[in-house]
């Protein structure tokens, strides 16, 4: 069984591999050959994890060694797989996900002359992703870190004529380079502490290791995931991603990519829990990103947009569990996997609805859209109710046990997250309903018929690309689309109760992340019955903003808030004022020294030489009796000098 | 007779034949001065000689003398070409080596 593992990889490799080298002969079949890699990777996937089912929970883990990569005394680097429960969770999500994205994108990529080339990139995404999870040791887990970050610029890129496209991915890759500076030295701060970075040896040997050296590691693996999931202060990378294509977004923006972030930490999770002021860094990260997504998807008219601060709030959510320590770490991965169902799900309903209005991403040019697109609304529909914890449904379980996880944290602390936890979870229901009503309910706004208001006669909003005067007509996405978002949409229905009946996820998780109850000072019910309250809130007033009455196609101007959190609440100009301009500051200050410091000293010295041999050169006058004079006169001085020595 | 004297009277034939080297612009006059300085040293040598008893300062008297009279021939063909070229035993005019 273990020699299937590097099977997972190598068939998304392989067909990197052969749609990226294999030119244009490939054209027409690239994408069938794409998916059915992905497919094979899946079926590998479900196959060894029929077989760990089959066996006790304690000898599930499988190891697989292909090769010394760097054999050298003492720093000793294997390319080595280990699947354990952990990674097959992941491997399950990125795997099937993954092919449902696949199968989905031949649709949506339909009329792109790069498709081969699109889907190459795929493969390599899902290789970069699988041999992030499945690594036995750090080195081997930065190489997949640094595939995903490639495959996602390229991807977030794709349409590079278009200068955002160009400059979102390379934001994308800046910001998350900041990330992966942490996690590189995160990497050799262990090499130093552990003498190896293999995860058995170094998370065993977290017992004897200085706190000090613990939470410094900690710190650096939480700034590497910070970048990698878009945590507050490198958070500001994913709504500029949307630019991809939307089975980008979906897959790599939403799904799995940015989740890697919750994966590090869990997986460290011996290091975290013996540093509890990283894990108390990671927990506020968590909490104020939480915030932070979802104020901005609030306030966002670009459909995308809305679920990327959406993504951004939910995967605060799932850093909030991992930072609680083993009270949370299997809600944390539980809700990652609900989420990687619904936020999938809802990210292929909007390139759905996008895909039928002309490539519009104006939510304020939607409207009333749930007649034209019966799939699209249902699915989309049933995601939005799992996203906002609808109950019964995926997120209504995994979001209620962080919140329980919160509270569960004890004392102060516990209340403040559980507060920060059910606000996020009321403003989740806000936005979410929001882009609900915008989109499939209320008046049809697309029409162009409609005169354009008087207020605003010409100030068009942004974001429109193609037909730019032709009348969208809203029509139902092709099957290859439709049947990957029915199937998302069942992932987002059942998955939830199916891991929490019987506690069975918990069961499958806890022998590699332990499990540890807390207590906490509300029971079960009354957290449930809050975030019930929360949820009733946020949809009322998102209902009585824009279901009640009618959405005006021109953005009104907002509170000062609204303008905030439409400009991500000002994280590009926090960027701008302290990095960029900072930066500037700083290389024209380190300019002005090199010029007159450096440079100074150095022409100064040349100067002076000049100076001085100028003034030398007045003795070289060419009369010979000048020269006598000066012979003489040396004479004399040493004469002197000597018969003074010998009278002293 | 004190051979003291001797050596004062070396050491105003030196003298003045520094101050003629470094005072006077004709060439002749400055070689002769250079004569005058070598002669002095010569007196200088034998006096000491005659004074300590040994024969090495009349040894190195021969040897000036020797070495003079080979500077007395190349320096008189420099001066009479240097006069042939330039119409002057000046040694002021002979400055071309300066920058």
């Amino acid at each position: 069984m273990e020699n299937l593992i590097a099977l997972l990889v190598a068939a998304p490799l392989l067909g990197a591999a052969v749609l990226l080298c294999g030119g244009r002969r490939l054209d027409r079949a690239g994408h069938w050959l794409g998916t059915l890699l992905a497919a094979a990777s899946f079926v590998v996937a479900v196959v060894l994890f029929t077989d760990m089912l089959g066996k006790g929970a304690e000898d599930r883990a499988l190891h697989q060694k292909l090769f010394s990569w760097i054999p050298v005394e003492g720093f000793q680097a294997d390319v080595a797989f280990q699947l354990d429960q952990l990674s097959m969770t992941f491997v399950l999500l990125i795997t099937g996900v993954g092919t449902l994205i696949h199968i989905y994108s031949i649709g949506y990529m339909e009329h792109d002359e790069r498709r081969r080339r699109f889907f190459g990139y795929l493969n390599l995404f899902l290789a970069a992703m699988l041999i992030l999870v499945i690594a036995d040791n750090y080195l081997l887990l930065y190489v997949g870190w640094e595939g995903v970050g490639l495959a996602s610029y390229l991807l977030i890129g794709f349409w590079q004529h278009k200068p955002s496209a160009a400059t979102a991915a390379k934001k994308a890759f800046l910001v998350n380079r900041v990330g992966d500076m942490g996690l590189s030295i995160a990497i050799m701060l262990m090499f130093t502490t552990f003498g190896t970075f293999a995860y058995g040896p170094v998370l065993e040997a977290t017992g004897d290791t200085s706190e000090g050296k613990l939470t410094a590691i900690g710190l650096m693996l939480l700034l590497a995931a910070c970048g990698k999931s878009a945590q507050v202060p490198l958070q500001s990378w994913l709504g500029d991603a949307m630019e991809g294509p939307t089975p980008v977004s979906a897959l790599i923006h939403a799904a799995t990519m940015v989740t890697a972030g919750v994966y590090l930490i869990v997986r460290s999770g011996a290091i975290f829990n013996a540093a509890p002021d990283a894990q108390m860094v990671v927990v506020v990260v968590g909490a104020v990103t939480l915030l932070f997504g979802a104020i901005v998807g609030c306030a966002k008219d670009d459909i995308k947009k809305a679920l990327a601060g959406s993504t951004m709030s939910q995967i605060g959510y799932m850093i909030l569990a991992a930072g609680l320590g083993p009270i949370g770490y299997v809600f944390a991965i539980m809700h990652l996997v609900t989420h990687g169902f619904f936020k999938a799900g809802l990210f292929l309903g909007a390139g759905s609805v996008m895909h039928g209005m002309n490539d519009e991403v104006d939510m304020r040019k939607y409207g009333g859209l749930r007649k034209y697109m019966p799939v699209t609304f249902v699915t989309f529909g049933l995601g939005y109710l799992a996203i906002i914890g609808f109950p019964g449904l995926s997120g209504f379980f995994s979001k209620d046990k962080i919140i329980e996880a919160a509270f569960a944290k004890g004392g102060t602390e516990g209340w403040i997250l559980g507060s920060v936890a059910l606000l996020g979870a009321a403003i989740t229901a806000f936005y979410m309903t929001r882009v609900m009503l915008m989109t499939f309910f209320g008046e049809e706004r697309w029409r162009r018929t409609a005169t354009p208001s008087p207020d605003a006669p010409d100030v068009e909003p942004a974001a429109e690309t193609r037909g730019e005067h032709a009348e969208p007509h809203p029509h139902e996405s092709p099957k290859s689309m439709t049947i990957p978002m029915i199937v998302l949409a069942f992932g987002s229905v059942f998955a939830g109760g199916f891991f929490s009946i019987g506690d069975r996820f918990l069961h499958w998780l806890e022998p590699v992340t332990g499990h540890d109850h807390g207590d906490a000072p509300i029971g079960a019910s009354t957290v449930t019955a809050a975030t019930m309250v929360a949820l009733v809130v946020g949809v009322a007033i998102a209902w009585a903003m824009y279901g009640r009455k009618p959405v005006p196609v021109v953005a009104p101007r907002g509170s000062l808030l609204t303008r905030a959190a439409r400009r991500d609440l000002l994280q590009d100009d926090f960027n701008h004022v302290v990095l960029v301009r900072g930066g500037e500051h700083l290389t024209r200050s380190l300019v002005y020294v090199d010029h007159t410091l450096v440079d100074g000293v150095v022409n100064g010295t040349a100067a002076s030489m000049g100076g001085l041999s100028g003034r030398l050169r007045k003795l070289q006058n060419g009369y010979a009796r000048s020269y006598a004079v000066s012979m003489f006169g040396g004479t004399a001085v040493l004469i002197a000098a000597t018969l003074l020595m010998r009278a002293v | 007779m004190n051979p003291v004297n001797y050596l004062y009277l070396a050491a105003l034939l030196f003298t003045i034949g520094a101050a003629g080297v470094l005072i006077r612009r004709n060439a002749i006059v400055v070689f002769m001065c250079v004569e005058l300085m070598l002669n002095a040293c010569n007196l200088a040598f034998v006096t000491f000689s005659r004074m300590h008893g040994n024969l090495d300062g009349q040894i190195i008297a021969f040897f000036t003398m020797v070495v003079a009279a080979a500077e007395v021939v190349v320096g008189l063909a420099i001066i009479v070409s240097l006069f042939r070229s330039r119409h002057s035993a000046s040694v002021d005019d002979a400055s071309l080596m300066k920058l």
